[in-house]
């Protein structure tokens, strides 16, 4: 035996509040892990509340005629019928001690008295809200390489992020990969180096070389980048955000980052990355420098025979544009 | 009067043409002798947006259809050449079976060819050219209507350009294309054809139309027709639909609101994202009950034997759908954008011609002031650059450019001058 001491995270009655799929189905896994802890032959039931019938539940909480410990998952709480629901209220107040009861529930308004009554009686609530905020974003890839056993800083939490994109399970993949081939620290330089491949950060590193003024280096890059495969279509929509991310942070005013995140829709490095590259822009220059990159749109989306010609034309016009209006 | 011609509005070349060939049609049914030229198979129907090129099309598909006699000069000896009959009389009733039918889309011998995306494939192209050589069920002809040719792919085009070569006896293609310019319909294609050039109709037979035939307010009927600058059906939906005439306020409040560097961004999303919105809404009751239907076909959730091999194929049919409703909805998001574009470009034309002493009428009579004040204010010349940047973010647009891209760089332009 593992263990004869019931596992003191065990409880008989586990909430898990949210619609975030990967968090909902982590919870439920975590669950039956401990449950089986204590018991390795634990039974698992799992089962929809929708379409549940009272009989059926009563039976799934019922103690086993040849002992042993059960764990029953109970889906789409929030869609219990009433009976069903009242059940579940009252079997909370005295829980069988060999059944791990497991109820998902959506969060929303729906059968909230469901998830209101089931929390008071002392289940264990496990939130499991969609991630909105960026802010939560990056929380979660921090204390997700932290679970993994690796250490992480914001700054590589954010880079991959704008590598990966906001899907979770991705993120969660991507998180594990990176602890996987690295020795467990995660910095911003290793998220980079890791996703060099991807058009994205090669864009990014061309259209912040462009903004920034520094053409040799804007060239190299995008040599580099083309060298290595990377589509002209996507560094060209980078340029174009470029210079669309330093109109946009030049013209908000001089706000501190942190506040302007919100009102910009932009993650507070990305501000500041851009308040620094806004220096030596004017508004006329960077109405040409818009127009070149719609142009250069335009050319790589099948206008032009050489794409790699029009990104390096688009490059320099930016350099024209920025030193036109620095006078 | 319920003539299939009547829908045409101030086309009067065009509706003596159709008539013509709708007559010797008949007369070639009743396996009477017509002149050569007198009735062709392939028929090209050329015209701006909105000036009717489908409806064209479709009461010539009706005409085709009609199965009311009416007395005609192939059919009666007593009518003289020249008569009035001659122009008036001939097929296209609008209340017979086959009118009917034919112009409500579920004539048995009328296919329609409508792209949902940005494009006519070629496997869809090459079934239509194959059935639209089989006999018509009602024993007249086998219409194929191809409403967007100019969205023809190459090889869809080639499919097309084999049938229309070497047509089947009964067979009769009308197509339809902004214009018959090389970059619209190709030259061998063109050289087949019938051109039936259409012109953009003038404010004034719009209001008409609106007010005769939808029963609109004269006063609603005149603004309206100006402010859809030709289109006859995005006139009827700014009479009859209110979000239509909202989204177009909205439109016009951009000039206004393009304050400095930052507003122009903000108006470009906003604009972007008005057209996504309105986008979504005129795909989405089709998205539902096409997916509804293909499910129901498919049988979805049946169980048994072989039913994860089902499941399969269930998932790419689906895939397919997506794809297809994908595409559809991209081009739903153009027209919106392209709509909201010639608002826009209305309004600096209106501010050109005000600098210029009002020649003539407002396109948009509700922004007249606005305009008036713009005029005092802007040089004709940067005025000229207003109205280019809009005609270029169009065509920018149609060359498959980043819709936002090419919309913030418009409003940059707007704003600077
Ligand atoms: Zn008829």
């Amino acid at each position: 035996m593992v263990s004869q001491v019931p596992s003191p995270a065990l409880t008989p009655v586990v909430l898990v509040l949210g619609d975030e799929e990967l968090l909902v189905a982590r919870a439920v896994t975590d669950t039956a892990a401990r449950a089986r802890v204590v018991d390795p032959a634990v039974e698992l039931r799992e089962m929809d509340a929708d379409t549940l019938l009272v009989g059926e539940l009563a039976e799934a909480l019922s103690p086993s005629l040849f002992g042993g410990r059960r764990v029953v998952v109970l889906r789409r709480g929030q869609d219990a019928k009433k009976d069903v629901a009242a059940m579940l209220l009252d079997y909370v107040k005295a829980p069988d001690p060999e059944v791990t009861l497991v109820v998902a529930h959506a969060g929303g308004a729906k059968g909230k008295a469901i998830a209101d009554g089931l929390a008071k009686a002392g289940a264990e609530v496990v939130p499991a809200a969609k991630i909105t905020k960026h802010r939560e974003r990056v929380d979660f890839v921090t204390s997700e390489v932290r679970r993994l056993g690796g250490r992480c800083q914001a700054d590589a939490a954010e880079a991959l992020i704008e590598a990966v994109g906001h899907d979770l399970r991705e993120l969660a993949a991507a998180c594990a990969q990176l602890i996987a081939d690295t020795d467990g620290r995660v910095d911003a330089a290793t998220v980079a180096r890791y996703y060099r491949g991807k058009a994205e950060v090669s864009g990014f590193a061309v259209a912040d070389a462009a903004v920034a003024g520094d053409l040799p280096a804007a060239l190299e890059a995008l040599r580099w980048a083309l060298h290595s495969g990377v589509d002209p279509v996507p560094i060209a929509d980078a340029l174009a955000d470029g210079v669309r991310t330093v109109a946009r942070v030049a013209s908000a005013g001089r706000g501190n980052a942190f506040q302007l995140a919100s009102s910009l829709g932009m993650p507070a490095w990305k501000i500041e990355k851009a308040q620094r590259q806004a220096r030596g822009w004017t508004p006329e220059g960077l109405v040409k420098a818009m127009r070149a990159a719609a142009d250069c749109n335009a050319a790589v989306k099948g206008g032009e025979e050489d794409r790699g010609y029009a990104l390096e034309r688009t490059i320099a016009a930016f350099a024209r544009a920025r030193a036109g209006g620095s006078r | 009067m319920n003539d299939v011609f009547a829908q045409l509005v101030g086309q009067p070349e065009a509706v003596a043409t159709l008539r013509a060939a709708s007559r010797a049609a008949a007369a070639v049914l009743r396996g009477e002798a017509v002149g050569a030229g007198a009735m062709t198979h392939a028929w090209l129907f050329t015209g701006p947006p909105g000036s009717g090129r489908s409806v064209a099309a479709r009461a010539f598909a009706a005409a085709l259809q009609c199965t009311e006699v009416r007395k005609g000069p192939f059919l009666s000896d007593s009518v003289v050449e020249g008569s009035p009959l001659n122009d008036e009389a001939g097929p296209g009733c609008g209340v017979c079976t086959g009118c009917h039918t034919a112009l409500a889309g579920t004539h048995p011998d009328v296919r329609f060819v409508v792209p949902d995306g940005l494009s006519i494939p070629v496997a869809q192209m090459r079934d239509l050219v194959l059935r639209s050589a089989t006999t018509p069920a009602n024993g007249r002809w086998q219409v194929l209507l191809i409403e967007d040719a100019d969205r023809l792919t190459e090889a869809a085009g080639n499919a097309l350009l084999k049938a229309v070569e070497e047509p089947p006896d009964r067979t009769i293609f009308l197509l339809c294309a902004p214009s018959d310019h090389p970059d619209d319909i190709s030259v061998t294609i063109r050289s087949r054809c019938r051109v039936v050039p259409l012109r953009q109709p003038g404010a004034e037979a719009v209001s008409t139309l609106l007010v005769e035939r939808d029963g609109v307010d004269p006063a609603t009927a005149a603004w309206v027709a100006a402010a859809a600058q030709g289109h006859v059906g995005r006139a009827r939906r700014l009479a009859g639909d209110r979000e239509a005439r909202d989204r177009r306020a909205a439109v016009l409040a951009v000039p206004r609101q393009l304050t400095g560097v930052g507003a122009c961004f903000d108006a470009a999303a906003a604009l972007i994202e008005a057209a996504e919105a309105e986008a979504a809404a005129s795909v989405a009751a089709t998205d539902a009950a096409e997916r509804a239907a293909l499910e129901t076909a498919l049988g979805a959730g049946g169980t048994g034997k072989g039913s994860a091999g089902a499941a399969r194929g269930i998932a790419g049919q689906l895939k397919d759908l997506e794809k297809r409703q994908k595409s559809r909805a991209t081009r739903a998001q153009r027209d919106a954008l392209d709509r909201a574009l010639l608002d826009l470009a209305g309004f600096y034309r209106d501010v050109l011609n005000a600098r210029w002493g009002g020649a003539v009428a407002p396109v948009h009579a509700d922004t007249a002031p606005l305009a008036e004040a713009a005029a005092q204010r802007w040089t004709a010349e940067s005025t000229l650059r207003r109205l280019e940047a809009v005609l270029t973010c169009r065509t920018a647009i149609d060359a498959n450019v980043k819709p936002r891209i090419a919309v913030e760089a418009m409003m940059l332009e707007l704003w600077q001058g």
